[in-house]
């Protein structure tokens, strides 16, 4: 289980350049992977600035994906300033490592569903203690006792006198006063904002076409280019068209780099045209004969040993051999792409002596780092302008596209937007890991579980991203275990392992939902595939293993009550459970769906119970839930990038599919009250959710068990 | 040299024929409410109207919209449809990351006026050429039905 | 929906070529699509044709003297176009259409030489046929050519109009249209008597164009035949797809309206043969639906087509009408579906992508019935398994 460290209040105050409040204070990161260091001296990774103008503003260190971070941020600070909402805006904070990092991650970092969870109890902190700065001015300024004084909407008010002043006015005499020593919080009783279903600050703009992604942005002088690289990873450039592409009308220049081509026109229409006509020819290097089917071939042999052990209790492989019912199961995740739905783009202006760049990003120093890299300036001549993000779930972690961009912009005089096809993000991503888990568990006579064994075969997200994260002397990769050694279960024996395979044609990368993703469907099936061995209920059989941990049984209770489970459904429909505990929340899941004699997978209905601990935002919450949710089971149904001699077979949204609106269940939440728990993550929880009940609820429906994802793409109509 | 007329503006852009309606409202009208997500006619985040109709931008020649009305997502609110479609998505708090959006609204108010009270199946066969990556379309099917009872 | 044509007057992006010039002529004989690569530089060969009987290449026809025709004098190449006899005596194979060459002028034949002697040599060494005994000896070629190949000049016919004639010349000579319409004989020649009525090629069903009103094009207007040639689609036909959208592409939409009208004349004279699939009116009363086809049609299709395949994004989406529509095979739908189709029209490029991987064969089935059912009225029966071998081409 993994817990946010308790921490001692840090904050830091002071005048704001151009007057007024400005509070300093670390939003603590978290990260599954890393021992949590004790960062001395302070460093603030987020600011709160209270100016004479009356303008409230939160400079956010974490990115706005979509998850409504923003909003719920600043519904924290807002609940114990004593401001509407409506009265603060939220900033994206340039890049800057030893302001913003997210001290477990060790950089500026959006991902892992921790926003929330981060700025729990600072950003309460920081709101309270900015109030009582400001009351604080006022009462001196009124000579009188700050404990007569009240704050409400941003004014501070002396009742006795009828005196009030508001925040504005207030700002700058509180930006000279010590930061208070003690700051007592609301009681979740007396909430007036968290808790309630507030309305997103980033809407309005994205309801009238005028907020601005990355992929919008307009710079004087910009041109705009269209890139082709190699189709097979570690190929080169041979030859192009140049003169055929020059010859497009609107077409300006053709940057060629070693491995990709760029043509660079007055708009979009251009660039296509001239890349087109360019027709690159490659040669496709080492990893020409790459394939899937080789891929899985060499993940199968390498799961035949043992693995790195990532937890071991009790003496699992001997508890398994001698019981008189046992599963032995392949459970198969393919490669995934991101494809979110804002294509990738950079926008780059390199000078002599500086550089901007113009994108959404989820790591703002990474950005900065690699195009002073590449252009040879240093970090502080490079400006990073971050935007909001047409969806990321992971991609926009990584920085390649942005070196990528770099390389090109570097041999031009002009700024430029660089915009990548859709096919080109499909073939072109850094895909979620293949994994072949294999499942062995051993039934005793009543149908308890007396030994579980869980290896996991893939390549490691961890060793590339983040070296740090790794434990065992680097050996093990802990996001490919999470969920894995930790179940809402307790098996008297229980070992798992790790084995890494690394493909060199294919580079990996976080996908939203990360380790629990994978392994929820994994442990999830598995325990399923077991009721049935043992004939027993699933969700009874779930209830039988479980800890010693009210939360888990609670949900799965609610749910099999909201799901109506047990009641009779018609002939080819069955119901799912799953459950977990990932990201810091409890979540239960019932899925209902049916399956035609043609073998299509219909889905009716999802039933979701959560408890993440205190809500925010019930209405966030809820909208995380349904959004996650239908993005894991888009998973599940569909998808799935595959090579062949070398290149992804996919490319585009007719072969690498997603789940549309008359495909979609409804989707019903509850969430559980729990406000003094501590708080969990939801970006990601859903997602992980969806797979083993839907993969359940087929089993129920036609006694068909399938182990591998995606489903909804034949299997059930091979014999 | 072509004419278009862009939410009841007149405009001449000089471009090629084939140039799709799309990069000509994006990268010389500079309009960038219409988005690029696929540009094969899969996503429908290049939604806007033609005479009224929801096409796919990205697919539809300047040379073919020529001499027809278009509309935009900038201009959709001035439609007694858009503003009800815009009122309804902000109320039920549709959009996540937001990037599917402006196709999402131009095609149900699309809907909405073809058919003022559209059933779910309505819903379903009308929008389901708008992909939305964050699974918006619990709430899409909510809001189309809030914005037709409005 | 009333479909204007606003584009295909707007632009046409060549200069009109004079119709006797060399590239107008080798335009009008099509000799890029066989002659070029997918991708590759035109007119340098290597496109693959799987035939019966094995697959050969096409060979490079640009001038390089070694790998190319630069080593051909005058007369060799007037007996390889009318004779079928190349540089050095070897027989081509009749995948080349010599047997309606064989009608071509010897001063069309030679200003085609012209031309492509005027373009850059490209040095481009055949790729090897494979092709099984018999048919690897080409002296065999020597007996089919005897009984398939009629070897003399088009003949200019008194009793009819100029354009008739011109139009019988662009038509046998140089469109050499027979080539795919006309079904063939057990020894790949071309069936007499059965001219023109349709003929499955490569996978397509190429349709009957005799003037058969019921399974022909007697029922089309000639503006609509015309339109047709020259920009891929007309109103209530809908859009030329796979062999027939590369004809539109790469000859006909270069052709000279003079010239077009003038194959639609002869065309017209055709003798009508009742053969293959009947055409389907553009608008006609559903038949009933499969539901998978219907989910599959509103997500994937109708983004372009609409929900009564009447088209929204351009003339060239209009499916009403279609002979393809009408086809109770789904011959030529299951190749669209499988493999996709792309043109090159007067107001731009047109395409329709392929589906694969992610579809399953059932849906494509599915989806194949429903647009056969809901735009043709008929019941067509395609099967997984149809989608599936034809994946696998
Ligand atoms: S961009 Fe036009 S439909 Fe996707
Ligand atoms: S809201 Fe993000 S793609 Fe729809």
């Amino acid at each position: 289980m993994t817990h946010m460290p308790s921490r001692r209040l840090f904050l830091q105050a002071g005048l704001a350049a151009g007057g007024g409040l400005l509070i300093g204070l670390r939003l603590p990161g978290h990260n599954r992977a890393l021992a949590a260091p004790e960062v001395e001296p302070f460093a603030p990774n987020a600011f709160i600035r209270v100016a004479p103008d009356e303008t409230i503003t939160l400079i956010m260190s974490h990115t706005e994906v979509g998850q409504g971070v923003y909003t719920s941020a600043c519904m924290l600070i807002a609940e114990e300033l004593e401001v509407g909402l409506d009265q603060i805006t939220a900033e994206h904070a340039p890049p800057n490592n030893a302001l913003y990092a997210d001290p477990f991650l060790g950089e500026q970092a959006t991902g892992g569903s921790t926003s929330t969870r981060a700025g729990w109890k600072p950003l309460r902190q920081a709101g309270a203690a900015a109030r009582i700065m400001l009351v604080q001015a006022a009462a001196e300024k009124w000579h009188v006792d700050p404990a007569t004084c009240t704050a409400e909407h941003g004014v501070v008010h002396h009742t006795p006198s009828g005196r009030s002043l508001s925040y504005g006015k207030l700002a700058s005499a509180a930006g000279l006063l010590p930061v208070p020593k003690d700051v007592t919080l609301k009681p979740a009783s007396a909430f007036k904002l968290i808790g309630t279903p507030a309305k997103r600050i980033d809407t309005p703009a994205k309801v009238n076409g005028s907020l601005r992604f990355g992929i919008d942005v307009q710079v004087p002088g910009m041109k705009i280019g269209t890139v082709a690289a190699s189709p097979v990873l570690g190929g080169k450039l041979i030859s192009i068209d140049e003169a055929a592409a020059r010859a497009i009308l609107g077409v300006r220049d053709v940057v060629k780099l070693d491995n990709a081509v760029a043509v660079i026109g007055d708009h979009m229409w251009a660039a296509i045209c001239g890349l087109k006509a360019a027709a690159p020819k490659w040669d496709d290097g080492p990893n020409a004969g790459l394939s899937s089917a080789s891929i899985v071939q060499s993940l199968a042999a390498a799961s035949d040993a043992d693995g790195v052990e990532a937890h071991a209790s009790g003496n699992a492989k001997a508890a398994i051999a001698s019981v008189t019912k046992r599963l032995d199961a392949v459970y198969q995740l393919p490669f995934l792409s991101h494809a979110p739905m804002e294509p990738i783009n950079t926008t780059l202006h390199v000078r002599p002596d500086g550089a901007d760049v113009w994108l959404g990003t989820q790591v703002p120093p990474r950005t900065q780092a690699v195009v002073a890299r590449i252009t040879g300036l240093r970090p502080d001549q490079v400006t990073v302008h971050n935007h909001y993000m047409g969806g990321a779930f992971g991609r926009r972690l990584d920085v390649d596209s942005v070196e990528q961009a770099a390389r090109i912009a570097k041999n031009l005089a002009y700024p430029v937007k660089l915009i990548w096809s859709r096919e080109e993000d499909i073939q072109h991503d850094f895909y979620r890991p293949y994994y072949y888990d294999k499942v062995s568990a051993g039934l005793d006579v009543n149908g308890k579980i007396v030994g579980w064994l869980h290896r996991t075969t893939c390549s490691s997200v961890m060793a590339r991203w983040l070296p740090a994260g790794m434990q065992k002397g680097g050996k093990l990769d802990p996001d490919t275990v999470e969920c894995a050694v930790e179940t809402p279960y307790e098996f008297p024996a229980q070992l798992n392992q790790f084995v890494q395979v690394e493909n060199p044609g294919v580079i990996v990368a976080w996908w939203r939902g990360v380790g629990p993703t994978h392994n929820v469907f994994v442990v999830e099936s598995a325990m399923d595939e077991l009721a049935a061995l043992a004939g027993v209920d699933p969700i009874e059989f779930r209830r039988r293993h479980l800890g010693k941990d009210p939360r888990a049984r609670a949900v799965l209770d609610l749910v099999a009550e909201k799901s109506g489970w047990g009641q009779p459904l018609p002939k080819g429909t069955g119901r799912g459970v799953g459950l977990q505990i990932a990201f810091g929340s409890w979540l239960a899941t019932v899925v209902e769906a049916s399956v035609s004699e043609r073998g299509e997978i219909l889905l009716h209905n999802v039933y979701v119970v959560a408890d993440v601990g205190p809500v925010v935002n019930p209405d966030t919450l809820a909208a995380q839930l349904e959004g996650g949710m239908i993005f894991g089971l888009s998973m599940a149904m569909y998808s799935e990038i595959t090579h062949f001699k070398g290149r992804v077979e996919q490319s585009n949204f007719h072969d690498y599919r997603a789940l549309r609106i008359n495909e979609a269940p409804k989707v019903h939440v509850h969430i559980v009250n729990n406000p003094n728990a501590p708080i969990g993550g939801v970006g990601e929880a859903g997602t992980a959710a969806a797979s083993a009940p839907l993969a359940n609820a087929i089993f129920a429906a036609t006694g068909r068990r399938l182990r591998r994802i995606p489903f909804a793409t034949g299997q059930l109509s091979q014999a | 040299m072509f004419e278009l007329t862009v939410n009841g503006t007149s405009r001449q852009v000089d471009v090629p024929a084939d140039m799709p309606v799309l990069w000509v409202l994006r990268d010389v009208l500079a309009m960038t409410g219409t988005k690029f997500g696929c540009g094969i006619a899969q996503c429908g985040a290049c939604t806007v109207h033609l005479d009224g109709n929801p096409v796919r931008s990205c697919l539809l020649t300047v040379g073919d919209a020529a001499g027809k009305q278009i509309t935009t997502i900038e201009g959709v609110g001035a439609t007694p449809e858009g503003a009800k479609i815009q009122k309804a998505w902000l109320d039920l708090e549709v959009m996540q990351c937001g990037y599917c959006q402006c196709g999402q609204i131009m095609s149900a108010t699309a809907l909405i006026k073809a058919k003022p009270t559209p059933t779910d199946t309505d819903i379903d066969e009308a929008m389901s050429g708008n992909i939305c990556r964050c699974g918006t379309y619990v709430r899409i099917r909510a809001a189309i039905h809030a914005a037709a009872a409005a | 929906m009333k479909i204007t044509f606003v584009a295909a007057a707007l632009v046409l992006a060549t200069p009109a070529l004079a119709a006797d010039s060399g590239e107008y002529l080798a335009r009008a004989a099509d000799c890029v699509a066989c002659h070029t690569a997918p991708g590759g530089t035109p007119y340098a060969g290597g496109r693959e044709f799987k035939l019966p009987f094995g697959t050969i290449y096409s060979p490079n026809i640009t001038p390089d003297p070694e790998t190319g025709v630069g080593a051909y004098t005058d007369a060799e190449w007037v007996a390889a176009l009318h004779d079928g006899i190349g540089h050095g005596g070897r027989h081509l194979f009749p995948a080349m259409p010599y047997n309606s060459y064989t009608l071509m002028s010897s001063q069309d034949a030679l200003a085609i030489k012209g031309y492509l002697f005027s373009l850059k040599p490209v040095h481009a060494p055949a790729t090897p046929d494979r092709l099984r005994f018999p048919f690897n000896q080409r002296w065999g070629m020597a007996f089919w050519n005897i009984l398939n190949n009629p070897r003399h000049r088009f003949e200019a016919d008194s009793t009819k109009s100029a354009d008739w004639n011109r139009g019988a010349y662009l038509v046998q000579a140089l469109g050499h249209c027979d080539q795919c319409h006309t079904p063939r004989n057990w020894m790949q020649g071309l069936k007499n008597g059965s001219a023109y009525s349709g003929a499955r090629q490569v996978g397509w069903l190429a349709y009957n164009i005799t003037s058969d009103p019921v399974h022909g094009i007697g029922g089309w207007k000639d503006q609509d035949l015309e339109h047709y040639l020259a920009t891929g689609t007309a109103p209530g036909h809908g859009p030329a797809s796979g062999p027939m959208a590369e004809v539109i592409t790469n000859s006909t939409r270069f052709m000279t309206p003079a010239d077009i009208h003038a194959m639609v004349v002869y065309l017209r004279s055709i003798p009508p043969v009742a053969a293959g699939p009947e055409v389907v009116a553009a608008s006609v009363a559903p038949a009933p639906v499969d539901p998978l086809g219907a989910s599959v049609f509103a997500a994937a299709c109708q983004g372009c087509h609409l929900p009564t395949g009447s088209g929204r994004q351009s003339a060239w989406a209009a499916l009403g009408g279609d002979h393809a529509v009408g086809d109770p095979n789904g011959t030529n739908m299951v190749q669209i579906l499988a493999h996709g189709s792309d043109m090159q029209t007067p107001s731009g490029y047109v395409f329709m992508h392929a589906f694969t991987g992610a579809f399953t064969d059932a849906e494509l089935a599915a989806v194949a019935n429903y647009v056969t059912a809901q735009l043709g009225g008929r019941q067509s029966q395609v099967t997984p398994e149809k989608i599936a071998a034809a994946r696998a081409e």
